[in-house]
């Protein structure tokens, strides 16, 4: 703040090269540091003079400047776009040519902050044409360029389809494909976060992704020992089933749910989220998908994710996908209902948290328009809010009329007392329900 | 009179009132019989009418009426073979129970595979890690015994690790038999890989802000001479190397592998043979003559094409004699062996 920028400029143009690379390492240590700095070094107009002479200069000079670029870019839009203007994409592609991996490593980072922030900015960086040197990045056998090169081209595809389709026509997922294998646990967080963001925009891209024969290698990256890959993997798996049912078919095909059903029931925290939401997508589909989870043995996982988690984001999440298994037919119903995660379900609803409500009670509603497991929707009988009660109601008296050892059972168990308690006003379908259920019982027992 | 007359009045009132009434009645008896009639004739003409012109639409109607019912005939019967058909049909194909069966039991099949194959991969992964740790260990300790050589126990005095009160020795002794001593440590090269990721060896980075060469002992004999500014030797041994760009560039980018083609095909089709010219000892190593296989006999080298040209063997021989030569043979070769000296005969 004591004008230390206006101090450094002048250096900038000095004779001897270590003094100009010093200085560009300050400038740009300065920057990462602090964003008002960052704004100071724009306004001082150093970036034009950084990058006037980048093309005769040493690789120590281009990778400083490509860090000075990297820092001031990567605090806000708006930054970004002032380093845009002054040029650096042109030369930051230059040292992208260049041959000494430290300098590429540092230009690809400097165009992955840039690309971050918007899809204008990443169009721009597209437009400099960036995306096939950035793919032959990655083909280079430096780990920690492959590393950056990846998470710039995710940066780059996240933002909208055309851009993941420039990626791809770059030839992008063969090479990201071959390095989901490498040991290294960065580089394929990295590489499946990429991969996950160039699926999600499309149903042809997600294919285009699936062709490229992901499926046996991602499920081991579901088993690997570091919790982000866990994570990326599944995020991966999610976007490709969420699309279509087929997607899905072909996921639950290779074995793909058995192994994300493992990964959450290894997991604990946000690293399950996006396995619970594959679930659930997997289910949405159609009934077969949904009876296919529940037969690999989803559902436990998620009761226990109901119950443990404190987030609640997490468990909406879990509810949500809960709600996606049981709503298909009776049979899919009786198997959430089995499964004692109604109470578990009507807990969380009556305790008043502010975004749950809206999930759970569709999932409730959903559940219960098809459960026709009596056992399990006593229990709720004697809890439930009005709200709840009258679905309940409504399944009791659609079930009742038929089942003369249900009727017994729910009188025994103090079903019909409760009934009785209840008051509706008249002519509500709460009451006409009620009066169904009365005729299946003689007068006697109904006083 | 005036009641008379009145009476008379009266009378005649009530006899005109009868008389209005009467024809009243009559006049609306024969109107209403009219009106009768009237009515009786005109459904008379409307029943003819209508009769007629049913009569004549009969046939239309009667067909229509037919076809009406054949439709509703057929259109049942369609909906029975549909509803047959689409049942059948669903149940068969998209909603078939059976296929959903299997295909549920493969998919449990297929995951149980899934798992226990994913379940293998990561037991071979954490046993890979255990592995690699052991290995760490072992090298660590192999290290320390290379190190610590000196404890070993020797003839007469038992070391650390093999104390005599102990029924065999310590592992430690062992490991120290087995180990060579650690070689005098070398000077500490700076390895000029360890700075940056794939550094070419530099000079080292020039010391800052230095203009003047280090002190040296100030008894020393200057040695003479006019001699440059020091800072000026000093940038000029310290400059940093700008290397080409072929030394720059590493073994594995593009351009270099491009490169690496025309050495290949030069050395597949070299213009000279003998690039380098031979040394003096040359024709010692390379220039001495290997007798072909074919002329060395057993005991070196053989006599024929040499000493004799010919194979004589007598015994064959049908006469006594030797082939004569007619006549002379070749004037130049009768000179062979015979106008200069082999070593040691004089001709």
């Amino acid at each position: 703040n004591s004008g230390v920028v206006g101090l450094l400029k002048p250096l900038l143009l000095d004779v001897i090269p270590s003094i100009r690379q010093t200085t560009a390492l300050a400038l740009g240590r300065l920057a990462d540091n602090d964003a008002e700095l960052a704004d100071a070094i724009v306004e001082k107009r150093i970036l034009p003079q950084l990058i006037r002479s980048l093309p005769e200069e040493s690789r120590y000079y281009k990778k400083a400047t490509a860090f000075v670029l990297r820092a001031v870019a990567k605090h806000s839009p708006q930054l970004a776009q002032a380093v845009v203007e002054c040029g650096a994409l042109e030369m930051l592609v230059i040292c992208l040519e260049d041959f000494d991996p430290g300098v590429k490593e540092g230009a690809t980072w400097a165009f992955g902050y840039i690309a971050r922030h918007n899809p204008e900015l990443s169009q721009a960086v597209v437009d400099a044409g960036a995306v096939p040197l950035l793919v032959l990045c990655i083909q280079e056998p430096e780990i920690a360029l492959k590393r950056i090169a990846a998470s710039t081209l995710s940066d780059i595809s996240k933002h909208s389809p055309e851009l993941a389709q420039t990626v791809v026509d770059a030839g992008a997922i063969a090479h990201l494909v071959q390095m989901i294998s490498n040991p290294d646990a960065k580089l394929k967080r990295q590489v499946l976060s990429a991969l996950s963001q160039i699926a999600k925009h499309s149903v042809d891209l997600a294919e285009l992704v699936v062709e490229a024969e992901i499926f046996p290698v991602v499920l081991t990256c579901l088993k690997d020992s570091d919790e982000n890959v866990k994570k990326n993997g599944a995020t991966l798996i999610r976007e490709i089933a969420k699309h279509t049912p087929e997607l899905s078919q072909l996921t639950v095909n290779s074995g793909g749910v058995a192994a994300v059903v493992d990964c959450i029931g290894s997991c604990k925290g946000t690293v399950r989220l996006p396995g619970i939401m594959t679930l659930g997508y997997v289910a949405a589909h159609s009934e077969d998908l949904s009876m296919a989870v529940i037969v690999s043995k989803g559902i436990p996982p998620l009761c226990v994710c109901l119950l443990e988690e404190q987030e609640d984001h997490i468990k909406a999440a879990a509810a949500w996908a809960l709600g996606q298994i049981g709503r298909h037919t009776a049979e899919h119903a009786r198997h959430v209902a089995v499964a004692n995660v109604l109470p578990t379900l009507l807990d969380i609803f009556v305790d008043t948290r502010s975004s749950e409500d809206l999930k759970t009670k569709a999932t409730l509603k959903n559940i219960l328009q098809k459960c026709t497991y009596l056992p399990a929707l006593e229990p709720l009988l004697h809890e439930a809010p009005p709200s709840i009660m009258k679905h309940i109601i409504g399944q009791f008296s659609k079930v009742l009329p038929h089942d003369s050892k249900a009727r017994r059972l729910f009188v025994t168990s103090g079903g019909l007392k409760k009934v009785q308690e209840i008051k509706a006003e008249a002519g509500s379908l709460l009451q006409e329900y009620i009066h169904t259920i009365n005729n299946c019982y003689p007068e006697e027992i109904v006083r | 009179y005036l009641y008379i007359f009145r009476a008379l009045d009266e009378e005649r009132n009530t006899k005109y009132k009868a008389a209005v009434k009467i024809q009243r009645w009559f006049r609306a008896c024969r109107v209403t019989a009219y009106l009768r009639h009237l009515s009786k004739m005109a459904i008379l003409i409307q029943k003819w009418w209508r009769g007629y012109l049913r009569r004549k639409h009969f046939r239309e109607i009667v067909e229509r009426a037919y076809f009406i019912k054949k439709l509703k005939f057929y259109n049942e019967m369609a909906v029975r073979i549909q509803k047959l058909w689409r049942g059948y049909c669903v149940r068969k194909y998209i909603h078939n129970f059976y296929a959903l069966k299997k295909y549920l039991k493969a998919v449990s099949v297929n995951n149980e595979l899934v798992r226990s194959e994913l379940q293998e991969y990561a037991e071979m992964k954490e046993n890979e890690e255990k592995m690699k740790d052991l290995e760490k260990n072992e090298k660590k300790e192999k290290y320390q015994a290379r190190k610590m050589h000196y404890l070993l126990s020797t003839e007469q005095i038992p070391g650390i690790y093999n104390s005599p009160f102990r029924k065999s020795p310590d592992p430690m002794e062992l490991l120290l038999r087995k180990s060579k001593p650690l070689p005098h440590r070398k000077q500490q090269v700076k390895s000029p890989f360890a700075d940056e990721l794939y550094d070419w060896p530099t000079c080292k980075k020039p010391p800052a802000f230095i203009t003047a060469l280090p002190l040296l002992p100030a008894d020393r004999q200057k040695p003479q001479g006019p001699f440059r500014d020091p800072a000026e030797v000093l940038r000029q041994r310290y400059k940093p190397l700008e290397p080409t760009l072929r030394v720059r560039e590493s073994m594995y980018s593009p351009p270099a592998k491009a490169r690496e083609a025309t050495p290949r095909d030069e050395w597949r089709s070299p213009i000279h043979d003998n690039e380098f010219l031979p040394f003096s000892s040359y024709h010692k190593k390379y220039e001495k003559y290997e007798p072909s296989l074919f002329k060395s006999g057993k005991y070196g080298q053989e006599a024929y094409g040499t000493k004799y040209f010919r194979e004589v063997y007598p015994k064959k021989w049908i006469a006594d004699k030797d082939f004569e030569t007619q006549f002379s043979s070749i004037v130049l070769f009768e000179k062979f062996g015979k106008t200069y000296s082999s070593t040691g005969k004089i001709v």
